[in-house]
C-alpha cells in the first residue's frame, strides 16, 4: 500500500461516518438521510462489482430485495433479533449471488441483461399470490412490532462504513490490483498468475452482501413494504447512475454521486419524478459521451491519485 | 384439445408479432454491436403514434405507419451520426452504448409521461377490421391475424434487403467484420446509419400493432418490452436477424401455453427463458459462437 493512503482512507471513513452520524442532529428529515445512506451503500456495493471487475449488475436491486425479504422472513418466522435478521438478509443475498454466479461466464451486455432478468424473475416469485403464506405475496410485509428507527439507522450507518472500507481495501490492496488487471485483460491477468474466477466471484459476493445488508436495514427501518418497493428497477438505475456520475472504480466517486444526485432527487424528483427522470436520462447520455469516467476524472488530471 | 389448439395457433400468431418486436433490436446489434436499450421505448412511441393517429385523425392506425417511418428516419439519422461514431471510438463500445441507450430510454419514457400523461390507453380492435377469424376450429381476433401478416411481410422485406440487394450485401459484410468491410471500400457509416434507422422503424412498426396484441398501452411499458425483445433475440441468437423469428415463435407459443395452463406464473416466463438460454446456450438456437468473458 502506498504511503499516505492510510491518512486518506481514514479521512474518508471519518468524513462519511461523522457526516451521517451528526447530520440527524442538524437536519430534521431523517427519512431522507436514511435513504441517502442506503443509496451510498448501494452505490458503493455496485461499484465493488462494476468499478473493479467491469460487470454491470443491472439487476442489483435483486440483492437489495433479497436482503429486505430475508430480514423480514427471519423476524417473522424465526423470531430473530432484528440485527441478526439483517445479517441473515445479507447472507440470503450472498446465496442469491452464488446462484447467479454462473452468469459471470457471460460478458458485458449479456451479463447485465441476464442479471436484470434474474432480479425481475425473483420479484415475480416474491410477489406471486400463491406464495402468500411465506412472502405475503403482493400484500406486503409488516414489521411494525420491531420498528426501531434509531437502531436501524445505526445499523445502516455501520453497513455504509463497512461498504466504504471494502471499497478502500479493493482500491489499495494487491487483491484490488488483481481485480483491475482482470478487468482490463482477463487473459493476460490469468497468465500473470491471477486467479480470475476466484477474484471475480469474491468481488461479486462482496457486492451482493453489501446490497443485502443495506436491504435488510432498509426493510427494518421502513417496517412496512411491498415487493415493488424493494424490487423496483429504479433502485438499480439510481445506483448505476450515482456510480457513473461520481466515477466508477474509485472510493469517493460513488459517495459523491449518491449524496449529490440523491440530494437533487429530493429537491425536484419527489414532486415531479418525470422531470427528474428526464434530467438523469440526459445526464447519463452526456456522461457517456463527454465524461465516461465520471466527475472524479476531472480532478484526476490535476491530482496524481484519487482514492 | 380445444385449449391446446387455441394456445398453439394463438402462439404462432403472437410469436410472429413478437418476431417483429425483436427484429429491430437484433438488426442494430448485428450491425453495430450495440444493445439498443431504448428499443422498448421506441415500440411504445410507435404504439402512441397509432393511438394518436386513430384519435386525432379518426383514421385507421395503419395510416400511422408511413408517418412513423418518416418520423423515426428524421430522428434516427442525426442520432446515429451524433452518437454511434463517437461510441465506436471509445474503449468499450458495447458497455458504454448499453448505458447510453439506457439514458435515451429514460429520456423517451419521461418525455412520453410528460407529453401523453401517465394513463393507460387502448385502441379498439375494430379499427383493423373487427370480427374474428376461424383457424382450425378456433376463433382469433382479426387484428391478431393482420398483425401477424404484417410482421411476416416486414420480416420478408428485411430478408430481401439483406440477401438480395447491394446495400444488404454491404450490411452483412459489416456484420461479419466491420474493419474489413471498411477496407473493402464500403461506406460503413452510411450503411450502418441505414440499418440503425431500419431498426428504429421496425420497432415503430411493431408498436403500431402493440395496442391490439398487448391490450392497453402506457408510457412505462418500454422496459418490459426491451427485456422481452432481448429474450427473443437471445433465444434466436444475437446478430442473426432471421433467428429472431424462431425466438419470437418460441416465446409466443410458450407464453400462450403458460397463460392457458399456469396463468399466475406466466409473467415469469420471458425472464426464465432468457436466463436458461443464456446459461445453456449463450449463442442462441441458431448461433455460431459468442464471446465469453
Amino acid at each position: 500500500m502506498r504511503r499516505g493512503l492510510w491518512v486518506e482512507s481514514a479521512l474518508v471513513l471519518v468524513v462519511v461516518g461523522l457526516g451521517f452520524a451528526l447530520s440527524p442532529f442538524l437536519y430534521g428529515n431523517e427519512s431522507l438521510l436514511f435513504s441517502m445512506m442506503a443509496y451510498v451503500a448501494l452505490a458503493q456495493g455496485l461499484n465493488i462489482a462494476y468499478g473493479f471487475t467491469g460487470y454491470l449488475p443491472f439487476g442489483y436491486v435483486g440483492f437489495f430485495g433479497s436482503g429486505a425479504y430475508g430480514t423480514a422472513l427471519a423476524i417473522m418466522f424465526l423470531h430473530a433479533p432484528p440485527i441478526a435478521a439483517v445479517v441473515g438478509g445479507g447472507l440470503l443475498a450472498v446465496i442469491f449471488g452464488i446462484v447467479l454466479a454462473p452468469l459471470l461466464r457471460l460478458s458485458g451486455a449479456y451479463f447485465a441483461i441476464a442479471n436484470l432478468a434474474a432480479s425481475q424473475a425473483l420479484y415475480f416469485v416474491v410477489a406471486n399470490p400463491h406464495l402468500s403464506n411465506i412472502t405475503q405475496g403482493p400484500y406486503g410485509i409488516k414489521l411494525t412490532s420491531v420498528f426501531a428507527p434509531t437502531e436501524s439507522y445505526a445499523t445502516l450507518w455501520v453497513i455504509v462504513l463497512l461498504a466504504t472500507a471494502v471499497a478502500i481495501y479493493l482500491r489499495v490492496s494487491r487483491f484490488g490490483l488483481a481485480l483491475r488487471a482482470i478487468n482490463q485483460d482477463a487473459q493476460s491477468a490469468e497468465v500473470a498468475g491471477v486467479n480470475v474466477v476466484r477474484g471475480r466471484l469474491v468481488a461479486w459476493l462482496l457486492s451482493a452482501l453489501v446490497a443485502g445488508l443495506a436491504g435488510g436495514a432498509y426493510g427494518w427501518h421502513i417496517s412496512v413494504f411491498y415487493p415493488h418497493s424493494v424490487f423496483t428497477l429504479r433502485i438499480s438505475i439510481f445506483a448505476i447512475v450515482f456510480v457513473l456520475f461520481g466515477g466508477a472504480g474509485t472510493v469517493i466517486g460513488p459517495i459523491i454521486g449518491a449524496v449529490l444526485l440523491y440530494g437533487l432527487y429530493d429537491v425536484i424528483g419527489i414532486s415531479t419524478p418525470e422531470y427528474f427522470q428526464l434530467i438523469y436520462g440526459l445526464l447519463i447520455i452526456a456522461l457517456v459521451l463527454f465524461l465516461p469516467n465520471g466527475l472524479l476524472s476531472l480532478v484526476r488530471k490535476r491530482v496524481r491519485y484519487v482514492l | 384439445m380445444g385449449l391446446l389448439e387455441y394456445a398453439l395457433i394463438g402462439g404462432v400468431l403472437y410469436g410472429l408479432f413478437f418476431g417483429l418486436v425483436g427484429i429491430g433490436l437484433n438488426l442494430i446489434f448485428g450491425v453495430m454491436r450495440m444493445i439498443n436499450l431504448a428499443h422498448g421505448d421506441l415500440i411504445m412511441l410507435g404504439a402512441f403514434g397509432a393511438f394518436w393517429v386513430y384519435h386525432l385523425l379518426g383514421v385507421s392506425p395503419m395510416f400511422g405507419i408511413p408517418l412513423e417511418v418518416i418520423g423515426f428516419t428524421i430522428i434516427g439519422i442525426p442520432l446515429y451520426y451524433l452518437v454511434v461514431p463517437r461510441l465506436l471510438a471509445t474503449r468499450d463500445p458495447e458497455m458504454l452504448s448499453f448505458i447510453l441507450f439506457f439514458g435515451l430510454s429514460q429520456v423517451i419514457e419521461a418525455s412520453a409521461v410528460l407529453g401523453f400523461g401517465n394513463n393507460q390507453r387502448s385502441v379498439p380492435g375494430s379499427t383493423l377490421g373487427g370480427g374474428s377469424v376461424v383457424i382450425a376450429g378456433q376463433s382469433f381476433p382479426f387484428a391478431w391475424v393482420v398483425a401477424a401478416g404484417v410482421s411476416v411481410v416486414a420480416i420478408l422485406a428485411l430478408y430481401a434487403y439483406l440477401y438480395h440487394s447491394r446495400f444488404g450485401y454491404a450490411t452483412r459484410a459489416i456484420m461479419a467484420n466491420r474493419d474489413e468491410a471498411q477496407t473493402a471500400g464500403i461506406n460503413v457509416h452510411r450503411i450502418s446509419a441505414a440499418a440503425f434507422v431500419a431498426g428504429f422503424c421496425l420497432a415503430g412498426l411493431a408498436g403500431v400493432f402493440a395496442p391490439y396484441m398487448l391490450g392497453a398501452i402506457d408510457p412505462n411499458m418500454g422496459v418490459d418490452l426491451t427485456t422481452v425483445s432481448f429474450a427473443i433475440v437471445v433465444i434466436g441468437s444475437l446478430g442473426q436477424p432471421l433467428g429472431t423469428v424462431i425466438g419470437g415463435l418460441v416465446y409466443g407459443i410458450a407464453t400462450m401455453l403458460m397463460q392457458t395452463y399456469l396463468p399466475s406464473w406466466s409473467n415469469l416466463l420471458p425472464y426464465v427463458l432468457l436466463i436458461a438460454i443464456v446459461l445453456v446456450k449463450p449463442s442462441g438456437l441458431l448461433g455460431r459462437r459468442v464471446r465469453y468473458a
